[in-house]
């Protein structure tokens, strides 16, 4: 049985659509940007838990500084790097809300360390949703803490030498060693199959964040293919073969109980 | 009352954002190298139009510094101090009282007008022992209640209103022109309205002394002594140090024959004195740095080298 033009059209047969939460303002990220997508889930998320009216999100200063002209939700927009105490004093005078960051690496990786650091060691019970695309994609392809080494970007023009330039941070791992966070997991959104995964870790970050038992931390490895100098095809594939080596896929911790 | 011990002064004034952002009353307090640190944070409130109340209990500088008395920190707080085109309204508080009782007027202004406020110290207010009489406390305000005072906050988006942001960015030249000639207008009205200052022994005063804070305290015993001489001197006190009492030192300079403006540092009050003076009259200035005070009888030996009555 095939259905007709107008028999596709009817809201009772769709099987998909742009959620409610995500505003009609054009994105200004570039074809092929990670961020779009991981965007989408958290409104998907949002949306599904009914929790619009409780939620309060900080942006980062980077290419999502504008997050908050795309969902439509309360927002904060935080100076660079400084999201997570924004939401330390969100969640601590208005406990009942839920409160994440949304930042990239070139935030909360090298200028914010200290906040995310301490938010965790405090077990602040927030959500913070990390793109890592191992470049400052806003500022024109610089190198980033999470470049890997080899990696050519505007400043490491030769690729990241270790003894010019240090190695990559993993800020996954390094936090998982804190007792104040409960929940670590890696993901990916260039399949569709690797976004359902990483909407159902940004759930459970959103659930575990009502649970007082600390911080949940989703990290979304991602694509720069403008900062990468890659078509979009070619940047998911660089990612896979590359950057999932540093920054492999799946939890890194999950303690429902807290610590 | 919430109250947390953060890594350092930067990620401080960045829980007060983000707190004020919710529509509470908050506030955070440091001495002078901590606040400098906050400056950043404290131009992102102005320009996020967020109220706060920050306690600087002013030490010694530059750097480190010293861990002494001072007063040198005028200029960083009451020009400004982080980026930008914003003031901060500024208290200057002269005794344990005023301490106590800023805050709570500090918490009206900031609310009143979308505006951080500074409560600018120093080690000497900031370390001594008076009686003060307390005030009843006020509840805690009610979530309904933020919702009226506060209906910019980020209290959570029903589906009745739009979505609150709190930004301070705007990358369109017209609309940051436009915000920063909003910024204008209530400083204005600030200005207008909030100057507050004290005045001892101005009426029939020949000699004006310029001092605030603990400055004021001391120079009240210059006038004693130097009236007890037969000197007619007066001191008017800025308790509000921006905005400024420009009008009433303008007024008494057109009056007296001489003004000095006593500070804790290398001058920097009287460079406002001597625009407030506009000519009128000469306006000297003495100073003590690096954590050391001045007594009365070393500042009325300098009053009268300044006007030549030796």
């Amino acid at each position: 049985m095939s259905l007709s033009i107008e028999e596709i059209k009817r809201p009772e047969n769709a099987v998909y659509g742009k959620p409610a939460l995500l505003t009609d303002n054009v994105m200004h990220y570039c074809p092929g940007c990670s961020h779009g997508t991981v965007h989408k889930l958290v409104a998907e998320v949002i949306e599904e838990m009914g929790i619009q009216d409780k939620t309060v999100g900080i942006c980062p200063v980077g290419c999502s500084v504008f997050a908050y002209n795309y969902i439509d939700i309360d927002w904060q927009e935080a100076a660079h790097g400084r999201a997570p105490a924004l939401a330390t004093a969100t969640k601590r005078l208005c406990p009942d809300k839920y409160v994440f960051t949304y930042q990239g690496d070139g935030d909360l990786a090298s200028i914010g360390t200290a906040e995310i650091i301490h938010a965790c060691g405090r077990g602040e019970n927030i959500v913070v949703i990390f793109i890592n695309n191992g470049i400052y994609g806003m500022t024109g392809g610089q190198m980033a803490p999470t470049t890997l080494l080899g990696m050519k970007t505007s400043t490491t023009p030769y690729g990241r030498d270790a003894k010019l330039n240090g190695f990559p941070l993993v800020i996954a791992d390094m936090i998982a060693h804190l007792d104040g966070t409960a929940y670590i997991t890696r993901q990916s959104v260039h399949t569709a199959a690797a976004a359902r995964k990483t909407k159902s870790a940004i759930r459970k970050a959103f659930e575990y964040s009502q649970k007082g038992i600390g911080l949940s931390f989703v990290e979304v490895v991602s694509t720069c293919n403008s900062g990468w100098k890659m078509s979009p095809v070619d940047a998911n594939k660089w990612m896979v073969e590359n950057m999932f080596k540093k920054y492999p896929i799946g939890d890194i911790k999950d303690v429902p109980g807290g610590k | 009352m919430v109250v947390l011990q953060a890594e350092s002064e930067t990620s401080s004034i960045n829980m007060i954002y983000g707190g004020a952002s919710c529509g509470k009353k908050v506030m955070t307090s440091s001495s002078s190298p901590g606040i400098s640190l906050m400056c950043e944070g404290i131009s992102y409130i102005a320009g996020a139009e967020l109220p706060c109340v920050v306690v600087d209990v002013m030490r010694g500088g530059p750097g480190l510094g010293t861990i002494q008395p001072s007063q040198s920190d005028y200029n960083q707080i009451v020009k400004g101090g982080g980026h930008g085109d914003y003031h901060n309204i500024v208290l200057a508080p002269a005794s344990a009282q005023d301490m106590y009782d800023f805050v709570d007027w500090g918490f009206e202004l900031a609310f009143k007008y979308r505006n951080p406020v500074v409560i600018l110290a120093d080690g000497i207010i900031g370390q001594m022992m008076e009686k003060v009489e307390m005030h009843e406390m006020k509840p805690r305000r009610t979530a309904e209640e933020i919702l009226k005072v506060a209906p910019w906050a980020t209290t959570g988006k029903p589906a009745t209103r739009e979505r609150n942001i709190i930004t301070s960015l705007s990358l369109d030249a017209d609309i940051q022109e436009k915000f920063n000639r909003k910024l204008k207008n209530k400083y204005e009205v600030i200005e207008e309205n909030e100057v507050k200052f004290s005045e001892y022994m101005t009426d029939d005063a020949e000699y004006v002394f310029v001092a605030f804070g603990c400055s004021s305290r001391i120079c009240e015993a210059v006038v004693d002594e130097l009236r007890s001489e037969g000197i007619r001197a007066g001191l008017l006190r800025p308790i509000t140090l921006w905005p400024f009492p420009f009008s009433e030192i303008s007024g008494l300079a057109k009056k007296c024959r001489s003004m000095m403006s006593i500070e804790l540092n290398l001058g920097q009050m009287v460079h406002d004195v001597r625009l407030a003076a506009n000519g009128e009259c000469p306006v000297g200035f003495y100073g003590r740095q690096g954590g050391n005070i001045y007594t009365p009888e070393e500042i009325v030996g300098e009053f009268k080298k300044f006007n030549g009555l030796e």
